[in-house]
């Protein structure tokens, strides 16, 4: 009786002292990560596979900006070749009137991973930013804004005469 | 590897900031027609532009983007002296930056 209370005695501390030792380990991680979280930088567009997979266009729609309402705007510019030679390289030039843009999204309707690229911009920058693509065939180029909470949409149509995904 | 060229003009007040990246941008669905072997994908996932030191533009991207990619953005404001910092990342965990400052 006398010895089961003993080792009971003895064991109890270590057991308080692993369960402080983990409690406050455990604190640790959550603190780094909430510091983390809150330190990561607005502007920070990070990779993430399921936007960049083999979908068609309205599967990746979705994954970006789940069911949220698009709206056609006229105040998204679309600098791009209505014709292009080569699909290799296409130039593209997107500027915007809107106010308050944060981000701007290509997407290339036919090709394989219809997302090309989402640009995160600060407000020192700008709404224009140009870059080139492929373009496997010919194929609507949409441009998705995202301003505040709500998202527009423009689309031009581009021609390829020689596509640019085969060597 | 030094595999980035920046480019400023500074306009009306506004800078004009061009990036130009040797990259091959493979998409993964290329065969190499002399091994007749699928050339494995290869592309840069993330491109950040600083402006001293503060992120101004931070780009997600897949292999949509040509070969040897390009990008060009405008910078409101900018003075001479200041510091533009380009740098990427790809699929196989290869990077670079690259600094330029403004004339």
């Amino acid at each position: 009786m006398t010895y089961q209370t003993q080792t009971g005695v003895a064991i109890m501390p270590v057991n308080r002292r692993e369960f402080l030792k983990k409690s406050v380990s455990f604190g640790a991680c959550s603190m780094a990560l909430a510091s983390g979280l809150l330190k990561s930088d607005p502007a920070h567009a990070e990779w993430l596979a399921e936007q960049f997979a083999r979908h068609k266009l309205e599967e990746t729609l979705k994954t970006l900006f789940k069911d949220a309402k698009i709206t056609e705007s006229d105040k998204i510019d679309i600098q791009i070749p209505q014709i292009a030679e080569n699909g290799a390289v296409v130039p593209i030039t997107v500027t915007s009137r809107l106010d308050g843009v944060e981000n701007i999204s290509i997407l290339v309707e036919k090709n394989p991973v219809p997302l090309a690229a989402r640009f995160d911009l600060s407000p020192e920058l700008e709404l224009s930013v140009s870059t080139r693509l492929k373009m496997a065939e010919t194929s609507d180029v949409i441009v998705i804004v995202q301003a505040g909470n709500n998202l527009y949409s423009a689309r031009q149509t581009v021609k390829v005469t020689i596509g640019g995904c085969g060597g | 590897m030094n595999s980035i060229k920046i480019r400023t003009k500074r306009i009306d007040g506004k800078t004009q900031i061009r990036t130009l990246i040797s990259h091959p941008m493979e998409h993964g669905r290329n065969i190499d027609k002399n091994t007749n072997q699928p050339i494995p994908a290869h592309f840069i996932q993330e491109l950040t532009v600083k402006h001293n030191g503060k992120v101004i533009a931070s780009c997600a991207m897949g292999a949509s983007v040509s070969k040897d990619p390009y990008f060009a953005f405008m910078l409101k404001g900018g003075e001479p002296g200041d510091k533009i910092t380009i740098s990427w990342v790809d699929n196989l965990g290869q990077q670079d930056s690259e600094e330029h400052i403004i004339k």
